[in-house]
């Protein structure tokens, strides 16, 4: 009876050894065909931008493709900078001071994705309405932004999120 | 035949949507003959090759773009940016080959043990579908990465319909979609290659089907006379199969990674050129056996009637080989004729890809012509006079020495021991 309940234990750990390659074997190869779908090389090589910030007037604003998404680079008039500097953190949705979102006060750049479901809002155009606080606004379900994209009314939870950038000159700027 | 689970939502759903019982039924007690060899194992490798093909194929269609301008750039894409791209594509290509190794061995192993005879025809003639499905599906697939050879065996090869009285111009254009082959052409082949192994897995249901229908042929050529000659699919045949699942992977991995273009083309790293046809045109190395047969006919119609011919054969074996016996092994001169046949084979594969000159062509034609003498000459004739050796009377009785002699191996599945 006992050599029978060895051949069980060594029977036991050959089916599991053989099951545990198996398995490691199963996700080795399911890899690849996840990770296919994933950005490719040549997509992840346009992954970072430069703008040259000059092009923009004073009042003024220009879209640009990054990652797909538009970014919005907002070249602020000083009341606009004052008007999002005087509003205390208290009465913001998602508190961030206006110094902690521009590298340069009068050059805004934001993602121009409403943060509630992804549209674009309105407000780069002179013609477009800009919203209750003179920054965006988000046509689809109604989301107001201020003067340095921070949001006020309506559904979106967060500010218009800024990307990673830095000035590599004067003016130009390296987003991404 | 209900089988027993333990477990309460298994059962739940097997009460109510049987897919459960069929399964055990089908893959776990299934009565498989016990005497099956290694060749037996090509059966379940072909299938797990379609499905390599499938997975592979799927996602290689989520980064290709089929259009004459873009095509060839979109593959090499794959290749140098696409995560694992080099990988899935390696695995496509090579995958296509071992699909047609595993499928041409399944086809020998059937005409030498004569898998396809009565009760088994319409099993043998869904398997010649099968290959009939495959060959256009790796054909059209061959087109896609729009290389010269892409581009020159999709013309030479639409071109076989121009052979057809009266209408075969008019099919050809029709096929095309214009007066050459081109976007069109590429657009409908993409279309077709993605259709195309979803009817082939359409086929292979069916195949099992008829297969499950009498089970499995066996090395011996005789019925299975009771539980005593069987032993359950699973777990005996899984882990067979498995096996040599892990030897069929192992060759498949070292042509991947190691040696990923030595059956293709070199040819075809060149983008299609409509104004300029490589010197040597030679189609993938599945199709030259037919190839060769192609060309052996000096004349077109004919070239391209011997050629589908070579396998329209196929669908009528099982009334040419009349011979009651089964397999090749109670044969003594079927058997020699079977090796001739598998040399002649192997010799059309050299020669289709050799250019049609000097003694080739010659050889060609001989060996062509011993291919339909085979079937239609040599066949029929053994059935007549051929004296087979005797039979067993059992599958268990060449290793008992008697019918009955071996009660205990029943169909049940045998404890730990």
């Amino acid at each position: 009876m006992a050599d029978t309940h060895q051949g069980d234990t060594r029977r036991d750990f050959l089916y599991v050894a053989t099951t545990a390659v198996g398995a490691v074997g199963a996700a080795c190869v399911a890899w690849p065909f996840i990770d296919q779908m994933n950005p490719a090389a040549d997509v992840l090589a346009l992954a970072s931008i430069e703008f040259d910030t000059s092009t923009v007037a004073e009042g003024m604003a220009v879209t640009v493709k990054w990652r797909g998404k538009p970014v919005f680079v907002r070249h602020r008039t000083p009341a606009e900078i004052e008007e999002a500097r005087a509003v205390p953190l208290s009465e913001l949705r998602d508190p961030q001071a206006d110094g902690a979102r521009a590298l340069k006060p009068e050059q805004l750049i934001v993602v121009g994705v409403c943060t509630h479901l992804g549209c674009v809002p309105l407000g780069q155009k002179p013609s477009d309405p800009r919203g209750d606080y003179g920054g965006w606004f988000c046509p689809c379900h109604g989301s107001h932004y201020d003067t340095s994209g921070r949001i006020r009314k309506g559904p979106a939870p967060l500010n218009l999120p800024v990307p990673e950038y830095q000035y590599i000159s004067d003016s130009v700027v390296r987003i991404g | 035949m209900a089988a027993k689970f333990d477990n309460p939502i298994v059962r739940w759903i097997d009460h109510r949507l049987p897919i459960f019982s069929f399964m055990h039924h089908e893959l776990h007690e299934y009565p498989t003959p016990k005497n099956l060899n290694y060749w037996w194992n090509f059966g379940s490798l072909a299938g797990i090759a379609l499905v390599i093909m499938l997975v592979s194929g799927i996602t290689l269609a989520m980064h290709y773009t089929p259009h004459v301008d873009y095509a060839f750039d979109s593959v090499e894409r794959i290749m140098r940016d696409v995560n694992y791209g080099w990988l899935i594509r390696y695995i496509h290509m090579n995958g296509a080959s071992f699909f047609f190794i595993v499928v041409y061995i399944h086809i020998f192993r059937g005409l030498y043990y004569g898998s396809y005879k009565a009760p088994r025809e319409l099993l043998w003639m869904l398997g010649v579908v099968i290959m009939l499905l495959m060959m256009a599906t790796a054909f059209m697939g061959y087109v896609l990465p729009w290389g010269q050879m892409s581009f020159w065996g999709a013309t030479v090869i639409t071109n076989l319909f121009s052979a057809i009285p009266v209408v075969g111009e008019s099919i050809v254009t029709w096929l095309w979609g214009g007066f050459a082959v081109d976007n069109a052409t590429l657009n409908r082949f993409f279309s077709l290659h993605y259709l195309l192994p979803f009817v082939i897995v359409g086929v292979v249901v069916l195949h099992l089907v008829a297969l499950h229908r009498f089970g499995s042929n066996n090395p011996l050529g005789i019925d299975v006379k009771g539980p005593k000659d069987q032993i359950p699919f699973h777990p005996y045949y899984t882990v067979k199969d498995a096996f040599g699942l892990g030897v069929f992977l192992i060759a498949f991995a070292a042509f991947v990674f190691f040696a990923p273009n030595f059956m293709g083309h070199p040819d075809n790293y060149i983008p299609a050129d409509p104004l300029v046809t490589p010197a040597h045109i030679v189609p993938e190395w599945y199709f030259l056996p037919f190839y060769a047969i192609l060309r052996a006919i000096p004349d077109k119609l004919g070239g391209v009637l011997f050629m589908f011919g070579a396998i329209a054969v196929l669908f009528i074996l099982p009334w040419l080989d009349r011979s009651p016996v089964r397999s090749g092994q109670f044969r003594p001169i079927f058997k020699i004729f079977f090796w001739i046949l598998v040399i002649d084979v192997v010799a059309l594969t050299y020669l289709g890809g050799k250019p049609p000159e000097g003694w080739y062509v010659l050889a060609s034609r001989l060996a062509t012509a011993y291919y339909f003498i085979h079937f239609l000459v040599i066949l029929p004739l053994l059935s007549v006079f051929e004296t087979p050796r005797q039979l067993p009377k059992s599958i268990s009785e060449p290793v008992t020495g008697g019918g009955a002699g071996f009660a205990g191996a029943t169909a049940a599945p045998r404890e730990k021991v």
